[in-house]
């Protein structure tokens, strides 16, 4: 997928409202493929983080015998993590407000890792 | 070094941004402090998240409490952030060392010996790992334990044994009956500690089988990460983790500062419905944890 391509998938996603930015980021290493991000957000560190929180979360489910993990979303005080897991160890991950209609990312972050597949 | 430690504390006093917390909890540890080193060490992780070698020293202390699951994942995470870290190489090969997982342990020396190709001590380490005579490099003075050890020089490490249960069994019956009464209380909800040992409930796979002992081990890290994610976007204290998985949702709560809370259905059962079963379950786990303090 070309560099536009990746931006075209995440500007869908920033667009949903509440939505303050969204990357895809390598699960592998934590490092940054694409971002868009509101200023403020350290994206390094956030990729960072996303991905060694998905690690560690996909181990815990495949030991509850759930499955690969489709989507999951951590919930803040003041805000919210919601990532989707693509194929090629890649994940795409948005940050946003707390009453973001989670509903409406879930369905964007799919779509950009059907397309960043 | 009690000295040090002494200059050192007050320098932290003075300046919590200063990077001797490094210098201070290393120096705790070596002193057998442990608990002292591990609130440093968590204390400077919340100030420098991204810094790789907070992270290998809070590996280092959790290593030396035992915790080898949570120090796994923290010399992971040092990886993530700094990839060729000398530290948490060796760090690791001393984990997978210690399963028994040897394939593992040399390739990390082996990367290390990439990263550093001077540093006799994993050349030595390398040797003994694949079982080969130590030779020469066994007059040393720095033998294979430096390098296969988080702390420095200590006697040789152990022969690759099964490791010991990372979460103890609960306690007796009566203190899992935490969420008697509601639903799906032994199959499906869990209670545990920060340490990752579980206080109450219960969890089995689709077969049946009981796997609330390896789930529970893997949530201690899941945690402390969702917590350290949390605080650096900004989003205050995190509340709670839903996740979606291919043949069941999990959802994951705090119902207090050292107590974890999951819940586990299958697909079923929609994520705002689990939701709800978790807000309630956290309330009971609450009361029942006011009720042991």
């Amino acid at each position: 997928m070309t560099a536009a391509g990746y931006a075209r998938s995440l500007d869908l996603v920033t667009r949903v409202r509440g939505v303050r930015g969204a990357m895809i980021v390598s699960s592998d290493d934590g490092l940054v493929v694409a971002e868009h991000l509101m200023e403020g957000i350290k994206g390094s560190a956030v990729a960072a983080l996303a991905a060694s929180l998905a690690t560690r979360l996909r181990r815990a489910m495949a030991a509850a015998g759930v499955g690969a993990s489709v989507f999951w979303h951590l919930q803040g005080e003041q805000g919210a993590l919601l990532v989707v897991p693509a194929a090629s160890g890649i994940v795409v991950v948005a940050v946003a407000e707390p009453d973001v209609n989670v509903g409406l990312v879930r369905l964007e972050l799919l779509r950009a890792a059907e397309a960043v597949r | 070094m009690a000295d040090e430690i002494k200059t050192l504390s007050a320098e932290l006093a003075r300046d919590p941004q200063s990077l001797v917390f490094l210098r201070l909890g290393d120096l705790l540890r070596q002193r057998g402090q442990l608990d002292a080193a591990h609130r440093v060490a968590l204390s400077a992780l919340e100030r420098h998240p991204h810094l790789a070698d907070a992270h290998d020293l809070y590996a280092r202390i959790l290593a030396d409490k035992r915790d080898y699951e949570r120090a796994f994942d923290e010399w992971d995470m040092t990886r993530r952030i700094a990839p060729g870290h000398m530290g948490a190489l060796k760090g690791l090969a001393f984990l997978y060392f210690k399963v028994g997982d040897v394939a593992q342990a040399v390739a990390h020396l082996e990367e290390a010996e990439r990263v550093a190709p001077d540093d006799f001590t994993i050349q030595q380490a390398l040797a003994m790992v694949r079982g080969q005579p130590m030779g020469s490099a066994a007059a040393r003075p720095s033998g294979h334990a430096a390098v296969l050890r988080p702390a420095p020089p200590p006697p040789p490490p152990p022969p690759p044994v099964p490791e010991e249960p990372m979460a103890p069994p609960a306690g007796p019956l009566e203190d899992r009956r935490v969420f008697a009464g509601l639903e799906g209380a032994q199959e499906g909800l869990l209670l545990l500690d920060a340490a990752g040992r579980v206080l109450g409930g219960a969890l089995r796979d689709w077969n049946g089988a009981d796997v609330t002992e390896a789930v529970a081990a893997y949530l201690a890290g899941v945690s402390l990460e969702a917590g350290r994610t949390a605080k650096l976007l900004g989003f205050g204290a995190w509340t709670g983790l839903a996740a979606e998985g291919q043949l069941g949702h999990v959802h994951l709560a705090q119902p207090g500062p050292d107590a974890l809370l999951l819940v586990v259905r299958d697909r079923s059962v929609p994520m705002g419905r689990l939701a709800i079963i978790a807000q309630r379950a956290a309330m009971a786990a609450r009361r029942w944890l006011e009720q042991q303090a």
